[in-house]
């Protein structure tokens, strides 16, 4: 068990399984078709994407160092919130980008039932620790506990 | 974040509940950047990423609903990205009805959106709005609310405007209440390259595979590139601006650079030079080994890899006009070499409609019609997101389509010859 400590972006508690992108996670590529075609487990479909690609990202802990690609990314994102289609949590390693974000954001101040806490800055020794399921609990505060 | 008595007001809900409800959720995404204030938007017009009423976007557009219910529209007008569907374009039947009564059946109801929001005018769906003949170009220095990573990185790198990587509907907020966070891109600091590239490459690296291996590397930082004066020259003239508008398109989307500075090119390089640079920049050598390295490194995911392609996308983003002349003559030329008189494989040019309009004024029109060349409006990725497209060999030269659909790259020269020869380049 490791503990790591970052910085809180959206409140909020959950304990959910890891899902672990090395690379940056391109939000549109990757939500796409799971938005499209009714896929309630957001298979991941970003085919440049190694560590994700046909992996089911819903209800995740998604563990990543940030978002990349398409500007839409963050209304995605949003959908993907709206459509309860959406990682339990975001654990970033980097400081967050302006497109997750923006994700983030619209889905706490205009979705009224949705949670997905979102802790950035967790550092590289983060995303070099944490594997595809292990179990993760993230505390108010913005500790994380990685098992 | 130092709100002035303005900001505060909305903030407090002077003007309704929903606009509060905007500035709260600009005044969050600016906080998290630690900005330290809001910054008014000075830009003639704004750029929206979202074009497409796609089914599955449905949240947006009730939270435009909300928007236009509460009467909180932008004074600024606007362009949009391109239109996901256009009959000129080759679609079997499956395909038009999954389009139109299944994928984009909110297209109309979203295009009504868009009008009543500003929409600039009813052709104004392009992802190259900074065309000369489109009209949305910004001034150096301006402060933009746009969208699009292709436009922000060009607005920022070759245009000399500040605009962060905004995403959709941060766009529109921060034009309807007329403020954006003053972080990032729009602060001279956050403008300072963090990674030096030296380009030494012993021909014209091709843009979409450069901005590529850049964007890869360095994800959002900004880089400052040495070297590709050499090939571009010092100017930026019709057929350098075209080739950045490529190249930028490349690192925004293999990455997510928001801006870049060319040495002795782009506006900022070419007054500040190296005082660009920030102290500990990293350095990446790109010579021609590096861009094969990257170009062997994409996944080809078709279903069949030696398939024949079906369908060939040019213009993602939209081409220029300065373009679309040098592709007819190329075409032409190379239809002539092989002895054939029409394309071997259904081709599609994309270009904005004004770009088009223009471009059906020239003699070329004619000319690139006669080789069998379709030209349209359309957005190829958002042709490309229908499911039948994951079975069908379409093959490109735009590192965007390649990056976010089954897309096969090829570059320029390959593509040229697949299109007017057939087989393998």
């Amino acid at each position: 068990m490791k503990t790591f400590k970052g910085r809180v972006i959206t409140p909020g508690t959950v304990t959910a399984t890891a899902l672990v992108s090395h690379g940056g996670l391109n939000t549109l590529a990757s939500f796409q078709k799971a938005l499209q075609f009714g896929d309630k487990m957001a298979t991941c479909g970003d085919q440049n994407n190694p560590d994700l690609y046909g992996k089911q990202m819903c209800g995740k802990a998604l563990c990543l160092p940030q978002t990349i690609g398409s500007t839409t990314g963050g209304l995605v994102l949003y959908c993907a919130c709206a459509m309860k289609r959406q990682p339990a949590c975001l654990l970033f390693s980097n400081p967050i980008d302006s497109l997750a974000l923006a994700g983030a954001v619209l889905a706490d101040v205009w979705l009224d039932d949705v949670s997905m806490p979102v802790v950035d800055s967790l550092g590289e020794e983060f995303l070099n620790y944490v594997q595809d399921g292990m179990q993760i609990t993230i505390k108010e505060d913005g500790e994380v506990i990685v098992e | 974040m130092r709100l002035n008595e303005q900001q505060q007001a909305i903030l407090n809900g002077a003007q309704g509940e929903t606009l509060a409800k905007v500035m709260l959720t600009l005044v969050k995404y600016g906080e998290a950047f630690n900005a330290d204030k809001m910054v008014a938007v000075t830009s003639e017009y704004n750029h929206l990423v979202t074009s497409f009423g796609l089914k599955a976007l449905t949240p947006v557009y009730e939270l435009m609903d909300k928007i236009l219910e509460a009467g909180a529209c932008s004074s600024q007008k606007f362009s949009a990205d391109p239109r996901p569907v256009d009959k000129n374009v080759p679609a079997n039947f499956l395909e038009k009805f999954i389009f139109n009564k299944f994928m984009y059946s909110k297209q109309d109801f979203y295009e009504g959106q868009l009008e009543k929001l500003g929409l600039l005018n009813k052709d104004a769906f392009t992802c190259t709005c900074y065309m000369n003949e489109v009209g949305n170009k910004p001034k150096q220095g301006d402060i933009l609310s746009w969208s699009e990573s292709s436009a922000v990185v060009y607005a920022n790198s070759v245009l000399g405007a500040r605009c962060n990587r905004n995403s959709g509907i941060m766009d529109l907020m921060g034009s309807i209440v007329g403020y954006v966070p003053h972080f990032g891109l729009l602060t001279d600091e956050g403008r300072k390259a963090t990674w030096v590239i030296k380009i030494e490459t012993t021909k014209k690296p091709e843009a979409q595979l450069l901005g590529s291996a850049i964007g890869m590397k360095v994800m959002e930082d900004v880089p400052y590139v040495v070297g590709l004066d050499k090939w571009l020259g010092t100017e930026l003239d019709d057929a350098a601006c075209t080739y950045l508008k490529d190249f930028g398109a490349a690192t925004a989307s293999n990455g997510a650079v928001g801006l870049y500075h060319i040495a002795n090119l782009t506006p900022e390089a070419k007054q500040l030079g190296e005082a660009l640079i920030a102290e500990g920049a990293k350095e990446y050598v790109i010579d021609d080994a590096e861009l094969q390295r990257v170009y062997d490194s994409y996944p080809v995911i078709w279903k069949n890899a030696d398939a024949t392609p079906k369908l060939c996308f040019m213009g993602c983003p939209h081409m220029s006009l300065e373009q679309l002349k040098s592709w007819t003559d190329k075409v032409e030329s190379a239809l002539k070499e092989y002895g054939n008189s029409k394309v071997v494989i259904p081709t599609v040019f994309t270009a904005a409609p004004a770009v088009l309009a223009e471009f059906e004024k020239t003699d070329y029109a004619k000319r690139l019609k006669a080789t069998g060349v379709i030209t349209s409006y359309i957005c190829p990725l958002m042709y490309m997101n229908n499911p039948l497209c994951g079975k069908k060999p379409v093959i490109t030269s735009s590192n965007k389509l390649r990056t976010y659909t089954t897309a096969r790259y090829y570059t320029d020269d390959e593509i040229l010859v697949q299109i007017t020869k057939g087989g393998k380049a």
